[in-house]
């Protein structure tokens, strides 16, 4: 065989390939985006293009007459009305403010938790600077509801059961280990010279802080402030044993709720609210993904 | 316990408020107790200076010495305190109740106390037929589910980094975009959908395989399929991840490397097995591992996915799909049998400890000259 001829080969079936896993991968998401578009209201009834005449389609392919292949679509029945009803006759409003409110709150609180103890790790000798490290490293092993009992009696004795705060604490306390760990190996990496000058300079404390090491950090604050960011909308386990009420309830309840509670029956409604979620978040992690990759390289090399 | 006097009800001492105030006051008082040292500390050395004849530091100049020397503290006092009432404190009182019988139905407050019953939940576990046959049957499942989630993303991904990365393919940017999907869409609203999609009656797997003359499969009713299908579900979710990591990796791998290897007279196949693969094993073994204690502990995938079923009659309070932790929850929160949930739970953080242990001992973190000093 020729070298040509076996390197088109290879170009064929490594492009096959690539298609046919595309397909795999999107299938899931073509799938609910039409769910949530179709006009019936259960898992049965979803067509991927509910109303078009394939027959039709086709046949206009074959003979090239762009005519026929419009007269196909325009059969074809997409709906709003599951985006209505999901907005005005469900929770799910409420629940978007309220997983907004939870996450926005966590990503300020973790962030400045973890700035501040990754900070005095690692710019700092002092007593007890030892111990304080090894034990971040000996939690941040624990599975992170080991605690789950204790927690809920501690959120039931200080009344902030079922209450957004009540999350927020949780969530912010769980992120300080691992994240402090991550943010100190990457101030560690920072020339210990930049603060000397600005000593030199006269700035205290604060100053230094503010105008040297957080300019110089902006990579690894945006993957931890993300990361916090989406960790509220991701969990499932903490919500449900903290939020008890209906008004109270984040999306990942909300949703679970909807196609687990009553048998299937809600299946496009589900899908108007999965494809209400699943948007905004995919779009912050497409655009920060770069930060990611790199933050969870920079957590493996340390 | 409570008591009737009349018609009035007392309530007696609540055996769990008990121990959590316990914690609490623990805690604090050993906080107390340091400062209390540091106070005692701080006064004989400046004692001692005096009786050397030096100068002592006025209220002004102290608080300056506060906020120099002191800083570092400032920055740490907010983690500290969350730490150790939202971290350590919760993992103090897991421990303690592996210890006693806080369980239902009969050692729940505020209706009858619990008592320290010492390892006995610990022997229960081992030697009750019910309990062991649950634990080994789920623990078994664990491990498997572990290792070969792991494994299976691990080279799905490598082998599509590679092919992204091979000479010759059109629309690089468009196709890795794609494939970074399933990673960057929240997980629980994916997990729901494929729930949805391999749904035995009306999900469209199983309609795809009737229209094509093949009969539908028990995808989510069978322990085996079930197994099968938690399995391929994750390699969807877990590829990209790897795929994108070893994309990075492979890209700094110098190019002079292969150039030396084909003017030696390797192939394609040398090449990726001598080069690629030493240098992409060893910047990513330490993930590897971390990944294989999330897959450990991936409560979201399972739960949301199967809820642990199908049911499985020789187990107690646990399904066929259940991993550790997944019925660790059905433990506490359905059945509230808190001291068997808090033993499972110490049993999973040994396995984990150990893991993570020799994990952090071969990388740098551990060796780091700092940190030993």
């Amino acid at each position: 065989m020729k070298q040509k001829t076996r390197e088109r080969i290879s170009f064929v079936w490594k492009h096959f390939l690539l298609l046919v896993v595309a397909i795999f991968v999107l299938y899931p998401v073509v799938w609910i985006l039409m769910g949530s578009l179709n006009p019936g209201d259960s898992l049965f009834s979803a067509q991927l293009l509910p109303g078009m005449e394939w027959g039709l389609f086709w046949e206009g392919v074959r003979s090239f007459d762009f005519a026929q292949i419009a007269q196909s679509v325009k059969g074809i029945r997409l709906s709003l009305d599951h985006f209505v009803y999901l907005i005005q006759k469900t929770e799910y409003v409420t629940w978007y403010k309220n997983t907004l409110k939870i996450a926005l709150w966590n990503m300020v609180i973790s962030t400045f938790l973890v700035v501040t103890a990754a900070y005095a790790f690692s710019r700092f000798r002092f007593p007890g600077r030892k111990e304080g490290l090894m034990a971040m490293l000996i939690l941040q092993m624990f599975p992170g509801f080991m605690g789950m009992i204790a927690i809920y009696i501690l959120l039931l004795q200080m009344g902030l059961l079922d209450n957004h705060w009540g999350l927020i604490l949780v969530y912010a306390g769980g992120s300080i280990p691992f994240n402090a760990w991550l943010v100190k190996g990457y101030f560690d990496s920072m020339p210990r010279s930049l603060e000397e000058a600005a000593k030199i300079d006269g700035a205290g404390h604060f100053t230094i802080f503010f105008k040297v090491m957080m300019p110089l950090s902006v990579p690894i604050l945006v993957f931890v402030a993300v990361s916090n960011f989406i960790g509220p909308w991701m969990d499932f386990i903490f919500a449900r044993l903290v939020l008890r009420s209906n008004e109270n309830k984040t999306l990942a309840i909300g949703l679970f709720e909807m196609v687990t509670g009553r048998g299937n029956t809600e299946f496009t409604t589900f899908a108007a609210g999965a494809v209400l979620v699943a948007l905004p978040i995919t779009i912050l992690f497409m655009a920060f993904q770069k930060y990611m990759v790199e933050g969870l390289k920079a957590g493996a090399n340390k | 316990m409570q008591t009737r006097v009349g018609f009035e009800i007392q309530q007696g001492d609540h055996s769990i408020f008990l121990l959590i105030e316990g914690i609490i006051f623990l805690i604090c008082g050993l906080f107390f107790v340091w400062m209390y040292y540091l106070n005692v500390k701080d006064a004989w050395k400046v004692g001692q200076w005096r009786d050397q004849g030096g100068k002592t530091n006025s209220f002004k100049e102290t608080l300056r010495v506060l906020i120099d020397k002191g800083f570092p503290y400032f920055l740490l006092t907010p983690s500290i305190v969350f730490t150790a009432f939202l971290t350590i404190l919760p993992l103090i009182f897991g421990i303690a109740i592996a210890f006693t019988n806080y369980s239902g139905p009969n050692h729940l407050p505020p209706a009858s106390l619990v008592d320290w019953v010492g390892f006995q939940t610990f022997v229960d576990l081992f030697n009750l037929k019910t309990w062991n046959r649950t634990f080994i049957g789920v623990f078994g499942w664990t491990i498997l589910w572990a290792i070969s989630a792991t494994v299976t993303t691990f080279f799905v991904g490598i082998l599509f980094a590679v092919l992204l990365n091979s000479k010759g393919i059109k629309f690089r940017k468009f196709w890795r975009s794609i494939y970074i999907l399933p990673w960057a869409i929240p997980s629980f609203v994916s997990i729901l959908i494929m729930r949805n999609l391999f749904n035995g009656e009306f999900g469209p797997i199983n309609q795809y395989l009737e229209v094509i003359g093949l009969s539908s499969i028990p995808w989510l009713s069978d322990p085996m399929w079930a197994k099968f299908a938690l399995i391929m579900v994750n390699v969807w979710f877990g590829f990209p991840f790897w795929m994108v990591l070893m994309s990075g990796v492979m890209t700094s791998i110098d190019r002079e490397l292969y150039e030396a290897a084909q003017v030696d007279g390797a192939n394609g196949k040398q090449q990726f097995w001598k080069i690629t693969m030493p240098i992409v094993m060893f910047s990513t073994a330490p993930l590897l591992i971390m990944q294989f204690a999330g897959n450990f502990n991936n409560f979201n995938l399972i739960y949301l996915m199967t809820n642990g079923g199908p049911v499985n009659v020789d187990y107690s309070y646990a399904g066929s799909t259940d991993i550790l932790i997944s019925w660790i929850y059905k433990l506490t929160l359905d059945q509230s049998q808190f001291n068997m949930a808090s033993v499972v739970s110490i049993l999973i953080f040994i396995v984990i400890a150990i893991i993570s242990v020799w994990n952090f001992r071969r990388t740098k973190a551990f060796n780091e000259e700092d940190m030993m000093s």
